[in-house]
This record gives structure tokens, C-alpha cells and sequence, in this order.
């Protein structure tokens, strides 16, 4: 919330204080090498750039930089590297961790100028990118040749592919598709040092260690991407979606649970609890029943013949954990209200309270019934309203705190409840999140997950990328463990602190 | 405070005494791949990993197993309750086939061998065990240091134990095979192979789904071509090669003697080595930068290094 980020803050001596008149000494030098319009410095940019989609309050940026191709990126990292500034690279800003949160007054990079497609290979079945292209626009565009890029984010229809690459991102088909890092064979990134390095590569095995694998879902930490090799998938030829309704999310859970021992791993297994389904079917209609304790919405697709094997297998297990009702939908155009509702469900519950707080934990398929009802405990505990949709085919809860920000004290029970639902989901054999990612939103649960030893090793292979951790410094490794992190952090920009 | 991935298991514990914190060491499997990365240092001491399946939880599609079990107990027992890995069997061990990283013959349809390991425990330079990764089916909890052991010749640590993802066998699998097929055109003919194999004559396909699924595969690729139905795949040559997938129509490259082409991947078995393909300079560099950071003391291993074939 606010007040840990503020705390994060204070702890590293972080307060800012009055920003210097004279702005900022790099900033001549950055526009020499991309353009005066393309580095911004005035207040406003700085101020909508200080923060991403979390609730946490903002950072101070420096510098925010709109390159446009390799070359420029790699001049900002040489700037910053002559000047031992920080960097921090950024995509559309929909992180819900505070990733992209500027810490240490750093130059940011947005890449989202850097949005062309720039070719599709059939032949290897990959598509080169580069990070600013919007995840939605991919498979847009590869629509007509049969193809689509996989993950699918409820952000997709604005976060970025480098962006995607850099959180791991998931998405309601990656159940059976695999998470971002299956599906990036290739990335040109531009190192902290200002090397261009290939990782990765489209032959079968790049000789070499998985460089490629370690930088997928390091948070902006390694480096930037400025051109991504994605796997295409073929489209199915045939999709079936079910809507199972139950008067329990635990039947639901169970239902879940029952597929998968089944030896199924449906396109897509989500479910929602009745308070989100009520507000989804206020805000576009989609089609849920308004009066099922939760809704399973499953999602089976390959050839015609298999999936109506599996839909009615799906069906059957449903009814066996007592579905009040299980409905095929009909058309492409009801399949398309019913996933348009599931993933606009966080903007539905605008219409409830001005402001949420949207969680992202793991537990075991089989924890999902018993971790579920200790999150409702929680949320009455601290008289918090919680909703609950959720990735269940792999077991990733996406626990949504709904508040009003303007109560007197909301905060730090939303904060109390939200550190509760982590713990939970730890001690049921989870991990602290699944596709949100680290940030500074969950650093301070690490060492409950990790030994400091473990840690060590995770600070070893940021090391290897960025030796003076300059690049989204204080993320991820909890501070405690990043000595190097905090030093980045301390040094005070000329100009930019008084 | 105890942290939840804290190492309890007293074989794992006692194997990490075993390595120490001084002295080259490195980790014995079967030896079927035991030349990659160059000849190890001579005066290495070799050590067996722990073996033994630890936790096996079909209903997560998850097990957990001593990296010097072999591959072959493995999906032994995974098959009881109908699942599997997308680990290669070829005689050797779990730590082998994620410390080597080469995929199975099956890859396309049972994913990337850098894919399966949700969890990695390894023994570091300095005699510690280190958890990376986490036990659930989806985890983007800090740096991924799975993906860095798989394929890494156990040069930055020594695999002790991985939690695996499992997957269905499913209900029918089925080999067929072609003289007349363009194997090019097989993966707009059928839509999710498991293998699409190819000797510039024959072509070798592997269907695997529900029966009638697979019986209506057959059917589409029956219209196209003369298909017949064959025990498995093709015996295969000794030397491993790694392409893309377009480039395997240039099969002149593949030298004298027989080869074998898996199409839409670019692994090519072929009777001659695959000429050195030399790396991007800048990531070799910062691979070496990785080594130092886990290994300072070069201990690990010595005189491998991974991609060097």
C-alpha cells in the first residue's frame, strides 16, 4: 500500500526533497541523442510516470526517455553509465506490483514507441517485436494467418510484449499454453554495461546457458528488450466454453481440482465468486447467473473431435460436485460476452468502491477450497469486502480487496488483510505471486519464502547482468540482500534532490 | 523466522556435505551425455547425485525426485497414475537430462525441456543447498534460477533435487509413417503433432490425443498422402544438432551418411558433428560473468562449459 512503499522509502532515506529548478544534467545529453521532443522533463510527465497501476504511491522520476530504436536505447544506458544513474524501463505501466515504480530518481525508458511488428516467420512459427507492441495487437494482426500469441494477460488490450517479458506474464490460456517464457524463443537487450547481447536464439537448443530464461520475468532488472522473438500458435480449429454454476466455490474448487486428476488440461479453467460475477453482469451483461454462490467458466480447444470428449467429461464432473447448472456457450458471440465479462471484472467493481487492491498468490489445486474460506475470514476479520476471480486451473488466487481510500484507517487494515492472504497462501504450500511479480509490493514476504542463502543466489545472477544494480534498482531482492541496490538507491542525482 | 523452501531433508543436507566447500567436484549421472561441454578436469571428484521420488501429487501434476534417480523410474511411476515429463529417456538421470537441457525426441508434443522444472535444490560452490523456483504449477517469485541450472552442465551448482511438471499421457498414441508426405506441410495438416520426423525420404509422425481424434488425424493425412501405422520412431544417429526450424531444407548441410530431421523444432541427428556455431560474443561474456558469480573458485566442473559440443 502508500504507507510500505513510504516505509521502503524512509528506511533507505528516500524522502525527496524540493525538486532543483535547474532540472536535471543528463538531460541535454539524452536529447542530443534521441530528440528534444522524445525527453520529457516537465512536471507533469514526470509526475504520470512516477507511478504504474498498484496502489502504491508514486515514485520520483528523473529523465523519462521515449526511444525509438536499439541504437538510442543503448545511448541512454551508455548516459546513465557515464553519469551512474539509475534506469528504469517501462511498457505500458500496467504492473500491479510497482514495478515500474521509479526509485532513486532514475532516467525512465518507456518503450512504447518502439511498437512495430517487425516480421512474421511462418516458417519457424515465431514473430520478431518489438517490446512496445501491445499484446492484443499481435494476435490482432496474425489473426487473418492463423495464428495468435499466447499469453493473454486481462491487461492485454494495452500492456506491451516487453513488458510481458519482463513480468513473466500469464493469463486465463495459459493453463495449457504455458506462461509468457515458453513462448520467447529470442530477445535483443541492451545491458546495463550499453551491450547489445542476442539471448536466446530460434535454433532448437542455443548453445549456452538459458541467459534468455533468466531474464524473462527479472522485472526490469537485467537490462531492457528491444526485440522479442515470440512464439506463434496456431489457432484451434475448434473451441468449446463452458459455464459451470455452483452454490459453493468450494464445489467449484473441487470441480477444478477433479479435472485436472482427471488427465484434462483444458485452454482455460477460471472461476469467480457470486459478489464479482453480480458486479461483472452489472457493468457489461455478459451472461453469468447473478444467483450462483461462483461460476466456473472452462475453456477446451484442439480438434472437433477430442474437445467434445473433454467438455462432456468437464460437464459430468461438474454435475458430480453438484453444478446447479452447466451451459455450453452457444456461438462465437456468447463465448465472446463471457470472456469480455471475465476479463473486465477489475473494472467492474469500480461501481462498488472508488478503489481495490488486487492480490496474485499460488497455492496447490487441492488448497484452493480451504485457502479460499481463510481469505473470506480474513476480509471479515478486518471488515473488508473481498471478491475472489481467479486462474483456478493452476491454482493462481487473484484476491480483490474492494475499498473507498477516503475511510479513516482503511488503509492499513487493507494492509493488514493483504499480508494475512500472503501468509495463508505460504503456509498452504504456495508462492507469493504467479504472475504479477515481485516489485516493491512483495520484497518484505521473500524471506519467508526464501533462505538468505537462496536470496544470495538470486542477487548472484542480478550481479552477473548489472554489477552496480542501477537498472529498476530497489525491486525485487528484498533490500537486506542488495547491498549494491541500496548504494544505487543513496547517490543523489546533481540537480534532482536539494 | 523459517523460511517456507528452508532445506529439511537430511539426504540432500548430508549430499551438500558430501560436495564441501573446496576442492573441483562435479556430479557423475549415467554418462550418456557425458562429453558435452569438453572433457572434464581430470583430477574432478565425481560424486552420485541423491536419488529416490520424494512427493508425487498427480492431482497437481507436480513430483518431486533426487536428481540421481533415472529418467526411466521416474516415468515409471508417473505412468501408474497416467502422467509423464517432457524429460528425454535414453538411460539416464533426472540431474542429467535438466543439467544437459536437451529436449526429447517428443518436444512438440510435450514442451521444452527448460519448461518442466518448477523447482530446482542444488548444492553451491561453497557446500550450501539452494532452493530457486517454488512448488506450484505457475511462480514468477523473484529471479528464475531454474531456467539458469537447466542446461548449465552443472557448472553453477550441483542439481540435488527438482519438483517437475507432469502431464497426461494421453488415452492413444500413434506413430505413422510416410514416403509420399511433404513433412513440411504436416503441421498444417494436423494440428498439435507430438513428433515430426524426416531422413530426406521417410517421414515419421507421432499423433497422440483421444482415438478418435487421432483416427481423424490419420484420416486428414490419408487424404494427402500414402500414411501407414509404425511401432515408433526411427533409430537415431549419433551426433546432435540445433537449427531452426526453416533451415532444415537445406540438407546438404547435414554432410554424408544418414541423418534424421525433427521438423518444426530444428534438431537434426545426424552421423557427423554440427559444425561450431559461434555465439553472440556479448552473451558468451556474460555467461562467463554468471560462472563467476556461482562459482568463484571454479570448482564446479571444471573444463566444461556449457553449448560447447
Amino acid at each position: 500500500m502508500a504507507g510500505l512503499l513510504s516505509s521502503v522509502r524512509k528506511r533507505l532515506n528516500l524522502e525527496p526533497g524540493a525538486k532543483s529548478a535547474d532540472g536535471d544534467p543528463v538531460v541535454a545529453e539524452l536529447r542530443a541523442a534521441l530528440s528534444e521532443d522524445r525527453v520529457r522533463y516537465d512536471g507533469a510527465e514526470r509526475a504520470l510516470l512516477s507511478r504504474d497501476a498498484s496502489v502504491f504511491d508514486g515514485g520520483v522520476s528523473g529523465p523519462v526517455c521515449f526511444p525509438i530504436t536499439t541504437a538510442e536505447v543503448q545511448a541512454i544506458m551508455k548516459i546513465a553509465l557515464a553519469h551512474e544513474r539509475n534506469i528504469v524501463p517501462r511498457g505500458a505501466g500496467t504492473g500491479l506490483a510497482g514495478g515500474a515504480i521509479p526509485l532513486g530518481a532514475p532516467i525512465v525508458v518507456v518503450v512504447t514507441k518502439m511498437n512495430k511488428i517487425i516480421e512474421v516467420d511462418e516458417d519457424n512459427r515465431i514473430a520478431w517485436v518489438e517490446p512496445g507492441v501491445v499484446n492484443l495487437d499481435l494476435t490482432r494482426y496474425l489473426h487473418r494467418s492463423g495464428f495468435h500469441f499466447a499469453p493473454d494477460p486481462s491487461s492485454q488490450q494495452v500492456c506491451t510484449i516487453g513488458g510481458n517479458v519482463a513480468n513473466n506474464s500469464g493469463g486465463p490460456h495459459c493453463l495449457a499454453y504455458g506462461v509468457t517464457n515458453a513462448h520467447v524463443q529470442a530477445l535483443e537487450v541492451v545491458l546495463p554495461s550499453g551491450e547489445i547481447a542476442m539471448l536466446g536464439g530460434l535454433d532448437a537448443e542455443p548453445a549456452g546457458l538459458d541467459l534468455r530464461g533468466a531474464f524473462v520475468g527479472s522485472e526490469g532488472t537485467l537490462g531492457i528488450t528491444t526485440k522479442i522473438a515470440v512464439t506463434i500458435t496456431p489457432d484451434a480449429p475448434a473451441v468449446k466454453t463452458l459455464l459451470l454454476s455452483f452454490e459453493t466455490v468450494r464445489d467449484a474448487a473441487n470441480t477444478v481440482s477433479q479435472i485436472i486428476a482427471a488427465g484434462m488440461v483444458p485452454a482455460a479453467l477460471e472461476v469467480m465468486d457470486q459478489r464479482i460475477t453480480v458486479a461483472v453482469e452489472n457493468y457489461v451483461n455478459a451472461g453469468y447467473p447473478r444467483d450462483a454462490g461462483a461460476v466456473l467458466l472452462a475453456e477446451v480447444d484442439g480438434l472437433a473431435e477430442s474437445i467434445e470428449i473433454d467438455a462432456e467429461r468437464i460437464a459430468q464432473i461438474g454435475n458430480d460436485n453438484n453444478a446447479i447448472e452447466v451451459r455450453t456457450a452457444a456461438d462465437e458471440t456468447e463465448r465472446a460476452a463471457l470472456w469480455k465479462g471475465r476479463k473486465t471484472a477489475f473494472g467492474a467493481v469500480a461501481q462498488i468502491a472508488p478503489d481495490y487492491y488486487l492480490h496474485d498468490t499460488v497455492v496447490p489445486r487441492s488448497q484452493l477450497a480451504d485457502v479460499l474460506e481463510k481469505i473470506y475470514a480474513i476480509a471479515d476479520k478486518y471488515d473488508l469486502l473481498v471478491m475472489n476471480v481467479f486462474h483456478a486451473g493452476d491454482g493462481n488466487l487473484h484476491p480483490l480487496l474492494v475499498f473507498d481510500g477516503r475511510d479513516e484507517g482503511i488503509l492499513d487494515r487493507v494492509h493488514a488483510a493483504g499480508s494475512e492472504i500472503v501468509r495463508v497462501s505460504l503456509d498452504a504450500g504456495g508462492v507469493l505471486s504467479g504472475e504479477h511479480g515481485i516489485g516493491v509490493e512483495k520484497q518484505a514476504y521473500m524471506d519467508e519464502m526464501f533462505t538468505s542463502d537462496d536470496l544470495d543466489h538470486q542477487n548472484r545472477l542480478r550481479q552477473a547482468f548489472d554489477p552496480g544494480c542501477r537498472t529498476n534498482p530497489g525491486k525485487v531482492i528484498p533490500i537486506g540482500h542488495s547491498c549494491a541496490d541500496i548504494q544505487a538507491l543513496r547517490k543523489v542525482p546533481t540537480g534532482v534532490w536539494a | 523466522m523459517t523460511a517456507k523452501l528452508q532445506v529439511t531433508d537430511k539426504v540432500l543436507l548430508d549430499f551438500a556435505s558430501e560436495v564441501g566447500h573446496t576442492g573441483p567436484v562435479a556430479i557423475e549421472g549415467n554418462r550418456t551425455r557425458w562429453d558435452l561441454g569438453g572433457p572434464g578436469d581430470a583430477d574432478t571428484r565425481l560424486l552420485k547425485a541423491p536419488t529416490g521420488i520424494v512427493d508425487y501429487v498427480p492431482d497437481e501434476m507436480t513430483v518431486t525426485v533426487r536428481c540421481g534417480t533415472t529418467v526411466e523410474e521416474l516415468h515409471a511411476a508417473l505412468a501408474e497414475k497416467g502422467q509423464r515429463t517432457g524429460l528425454p529417456e535414453r538411460g539416464g538421470t533426472v540431474g542429467g537430462a535438466l543439467a544437459v537441457g536437451e529436449n526429447s525426441v517428443h518436444m512438440l508434443g510435450r514442451g521444452r525441456l527448460r519448461e518442466a522444472a518448477l523447482q530446482v535444490r542444488y548444492v553451491s560452490d561453497d557446500g550450501q543447498v539452494i532452493t530457486g523456483g517454488g512448488p506450484t504449477v505457475k511462480n514468477v517469485t523473484g529471479f528464475d534460477l531454474p531456467r539458469i541450472m537447466v542446461g548449465s552442465l552443472g557448472t553453477l551448482g550441483l542439481l540435488c533435487e527438482a519438483i517437475l511438471r507432469t502431464n497426461p499421457i494421453p488415452a492413444c498414441t500413434r506413430w505413422l509413417q510416410s514416403e509420399s508426405i511433404d513433412p513440411f506441410a504436416v503441421s498444417s495438416i494436423v494440428l498439435r503433432p507430438s513428433a515430426i520426423l524426416w531422413d530426406g525420404t521417410t517421414t515419421w509422425i507421432e499423433l497422440e490425443d483421444h482415438p478418435v481424434a487421432v483416427d481423424a488425424e490419420q484420416a486428414r493425412l490419408a487424404a494427402v498422402a500414402d500414411v501407414h501405422e509404425v511401432a515408433g520412431p526411427p533409430d537415431l544417429p549419433a551426433h546432435r544438432w540445433s537449427l531452426a526450424p526453416a533451415a532444415l531444407r537445406d540438407t546438404a548441410q547435414f554432410g554424408d551418411g544418414p541423418w534424421i530431421a525433427s521438423v518444426g523444432v530444428g534438431t537434426v541427428w545426424a552421423a557427423q558433428a554440427q559444425q561450431v556455431v559461434t555465439p553472440d560474443r556479448t552473451a558468451q561474456a556474460l555467461a562467463q560473468r554468471v560462472k563467476e558469480q556461482f562459482d568463484p573458485h571454479g570448482r564446479l566442473n571444471p573444463g566444461r562449459t556449457p553449448g560447447v559440443r
